[in-house]
């Protein structure tokens, strides 16, 4: 089932004249862990905020195509609405925690909301209970370190029971410690939750064993969709400047020299890779 | 980790933290009435009294001193313009009234000075929202009140990096005479002007994500209840207010001197 | 070069973030500093140019005592380009950005204007000389900001987290500078956490936990000690963990580059076939 569908989508933000995204077509299925990927200004951002409805109701601006998000037309739908149904994450997570103890954020979506109090204290609960912050909840937001920031910022579009959480680059301000929490946490939830999770990241090495499709996108347009074994292998994706994990890249070179015989399966992590090794220096 | 730590707020148990802000607020409201209807001595050191049993329960004793010690100034600038007029009144003589008259005016100041910090000094910034949230006043405000108690510090923060930032490309604050100083600050005052802007905008973009005005009727995950201790503190207040009253309108006060001299 | 010696620095709050660290650093040296968040790496390099001064225990740089002269001063010797370049840039064009520190060092109008013009080419600015730095993107801000540091030309340069939010080519690039940088026997620091990035340059890594260096030698060996990256919260880079975990194999483990992996793994196998 299709939980996100973008038909020839085409955004300019106002006052300028070039297009950010550029006819992109996407189909995201219920329940993928899908990686938006490709170099610096190349519309991600942009694209995650039509996911829902910053673009066009926030920022206004000039959106062409066609794009609907849990069988709503995102045009017609207010934020709010699609509030309940897609939460998105910011990179910095100091800047989308506003109150001052983290159950508090927590909520905060679901006061605006009006929901009943001892509902929405089961449901903050239960959002911090997934996210590993229960321990934390009341402290205040500079008691905690970026990487518990982020997990608290996830954990208050959690609350809001969204069926597709979207994250854009949460961990660049993390150290590799806090990302790998982070992505073990947005894992879970996709594993036991079946909640759809879009990911834009740069580093490839510390999530392509997550992913079951990657898009990679470059000067707005989607360039590359697919299977992440086959793009991460891709000479495309190389050349674009994706940042290949070194593994696979690994891989990738020794195929090309047709020295030693590896098997098919293209590595995405140091683990598959070594396995591949050991089988081959066996033998 | 800066210098600007004090402005981030901790959170305190003790029973007075604990007590309703808002019942805290009317016995402030409370002693503030009654300091202002007594010029005697004897009540104002009353009433000066009274509220150091609440210091001492919330442990802020410390606190409470610095904020003494800094209306200590003004306190001296009330004490002499209120004995050199009433010595220019008595004809200039200086009369045991006129001295107890100023020191009374004093410590009048020294009692809202006090009850004001006691409230401030055992209301922690949330709690105060949260307070501010449950009367009336549009949520709009109390959010902006709490976000700013939040960001407070980190801009602070900002600051002291954006400072050490450009001295490490050799402005030097403190060089120049005094126009040269104001414009020394530019380098400082511009990038702390538009991270702002992109902050608030970053923070403007999180709200509408989490339904921000999704619907007028917001709920709160807190309640704030009405325990035995608001209620004592209640009683507490209607009685001072309630013996001040009487006091002030059935009795004849004694200056301090009649009273020290009727003892002996 | 600089000596640091047995220093302490305890923040204003009480915060310990410096607990006995002793270093040198010669010249021409390209350091990385790793750590995890609040090990005390930025604490550390901000002694470099005199930003904080030592609680006790002395920093040298260049045989001169920090705490005995200003930053002004110091400046000039090392260059310290800061993790967000947004915390610098304010002036209306690219090019009054980057005088604005020759300015303050007081070089003369002419000598600024060559140097400007220096720096706009070698980071690849000049098309935006009198362009706002408010609007460029990222990447371009962040060289607008290491443009007008290398300006004045610093002896030694120390580059705050310089990966963050860049995309490969964007770090691509950033090697590629580094290296040039070395090759004029310029001393480069960079403060990171980037594994991937580091086992790439391969410089001298000193390691941070707690205030303190635990571990301080080439990429290729500090990068593949499971125990001490473990202990600094640092995962090793990929090659490394592979390497490490065919070490049984007979391989060795102290491998961080693609190429070089290729190479043994090759000899391995053209052993194995005789």
């Amino acid at each position: 089932m299709t939980i996100i569908e973008a038909k020839n989508l085409t955004y300019t933000y106002p006052g300028v004249t070039k297009p950010s995204i550029i006819d992109v077509s996407i189909k995201i299925a219920k329940g993928e862990f899908v990686l938006i990927t490709g170099p610096s200004g190349c519309g991600k951002t942009t694209l995650c905020r039509c996911f829902n409805g910053l673009i066009p109701h926030f920022y206004q601006g000039e959106l062409k195509g066609e794009i609907t998000v849990a069988g709503l037309k995102v045009v017609e739908t207010p934020i709010h609405k699609l509030a309940t149904h897609v939460g998105l994450v910011f990179q910095n997570p100091e800047n989308q925690l506003f109150a001052l103890s983290v159950e508090k954020d927590v909520a905060f979506g679901l006061e605006n909301f009006g929901v009943a109090r001892e509902e929405m204290r089961k449901r903050v609960d239960w959002a911090l209970k997934l996210t590993g912050m229960w321990d934390l909840r009341e402290r205040a937001p500079h008691e905690l370190s970026g990487g518990q920031q982020q997990r608290v910022a996830i954990a208050s579009v959690l609350a809001m029971q969204p069926e597709v959480i979207v994250l854009d680059e949460p961990t660049s301000f993390l150290d590799p410690l806090g990302a790998k929490k982070i992505f073990e946490v947005i894992y879970e939830l996709n594993r036991k939750l079946g909640i759809t999770i879009v990911l834009v990241e740069h580093r490839l090495d510390l999530t392509s064993k997550y992913t079951d499709h990657i898009v990679v996108m470059d000067e707005g347009k989607v360039v590359l969709d697919g299977e992440p074994r086959e793009i991460l292998s891709s000479e495309e994706a190389r050349l674009i400047g994706v940042g290949i994990p070194k593994a696979t890249r690994l891989y990738q070179i020794l195929q090309k020299d047709g020295k030693i015989k590896l098997g098919n399966t293209i590595p995405l992590c140091s683990n598959e890779m070594a396995f591949m090794l050991r089988e081959v220096l066996k033998s | 980790m800066s210098v600007f730590d004090g402005l981030r707020f901790r959170r305190v148990y003790s029973p007075v933290h604990n007590l309703d802000p808002r019942i805290k607020f009317i016995y402030v409201c409370a002693i503030f009435a009654a300091a202002v209807i007594f010029w005697e001595l004897p009540p104002l050191i009353i009433l000066f009294l009274i509220q150091i049993p609440f210091i001492i329960l919330a442990g802020v004793k410390h606190e409470w001193l610095r904020s003494m010690r800094g209306a200590a100034f003004l306190a001296t600038i009330i004490f002499l313009t209120n004995f050199i007029f009433s010595f220019i009144n008595a004809g200039y003589v200086v009369a045991a009234s006129s001295v107890e008259y100023a020191l009374a005016m004093t410590l009048r100041f020294i009692v809202l000075v006090e009850s004001f910090s006691v409230f401030f000094l055992t209301t922690s910034p949330d709690h105060l929202g949260l307070a501010l949230e449950q009367t009336r006043i549009p949520y709009e405000f109390c959010f902006a009140f709490t976000t700013a108690v939040r960001f407070v510090p980190v801009l602070a923060e900002e600051a002291q990096t954006i400072m050490d930032a450009q001295k490490a490309r050799g402005l030097e604050l403190e060089r120049g005479n005094f126009l040269k100083r104001i414009r020394n600050y530019i380098p400082i005052l511009i990038p702390l002007i538009v991270s702002a802007i992109r902050r608030s905008l970053e923070l403007a973009e999180a709200m509408e994500s989490r339904a921000w005005g999704a619907t007028k009727n917001r709920t709160n995950l807190y309640v704030l209840e009405m325990h035995r201790g608001d209620l004592v503190l209640m009683v507490v207040t209607i009685g001072i207010l309630a013996t001040a009253i009487y006091v002030r309108l059935f009795f004849g006060i004694p200056s301090l001197n009649e009273l020290l001299g009727s003892l002996f | 070069m600089i000596e640091v010696r047995d220093v302490y620095f305890t923040y204003p709050n009480g915060v310990e973030a410096l607990k006995g660290v002793f270093l040198t650093i010669k010249n021409g040296e390209f350091v990385a500093i790793m750590g995890e968040n609040g090990a005390g790496k930025t604490t550390l390099v901000k002694h470099f140019n005199g930003l904080l001064k030592p609680t006790s225990g002395s920093v040298f740089v260049d045989g001169v005592d920090t705490g005995k002269v200003s930053v002004a001063t110091l400046a000039r010797k090392v260059g310290f380009v800061f993790q967000n370049p947004d915390h610098q840039l304010f002036s209306e064009t690219v090019e009054e950005e980057i005088a604005f520190a020759l300015k303050n060092f007081g070089f003369k109008e002419t000598i600024i204007k060559r140097r400007v013009t220096w720096a706009l080419n070698l980071l690849g600015l000049a098309q935006y000389r009198k362009t706002s730095p408010f609007m460029l993107s990222g990447g371009e801000r962040k060289r607008v900001a290491l443009a007008s540091v290398l300006a004045w030309n610093p002896k030694i340069l120390i580059l705050d987290e310089p990966t963050i939010g860049q995309d490969y080519q964007q770090k691509e690039k950033l090697r590629q500078f580094i290296l040039q940088m070395k090759t004029q026997r310029k001393t480069v620091i960079i403060v990171t956490h980037d594994v991937e990035f580091v086992a790439e340059c391969n410089p001298r890594v000193m390691l941070m936990r707690e205030g303190r260096i635990v571990a301080d030698g080439e990429a290729r060996k500090v990068l593949t000690n499971p125990e001490i990256l473990t202990e600094a919260s640092i995962v090793p880079p990929q090659i490394a963990q592979i390497f490490i975990q065919l070490s049984d194999l007979g391989l060795p483990k102290d491998v961080i580059d693609v190429y070089e992996a290729r190479e043994i793994l090759l000899n391995v196998l053209e052993r194995q076939a005789k």
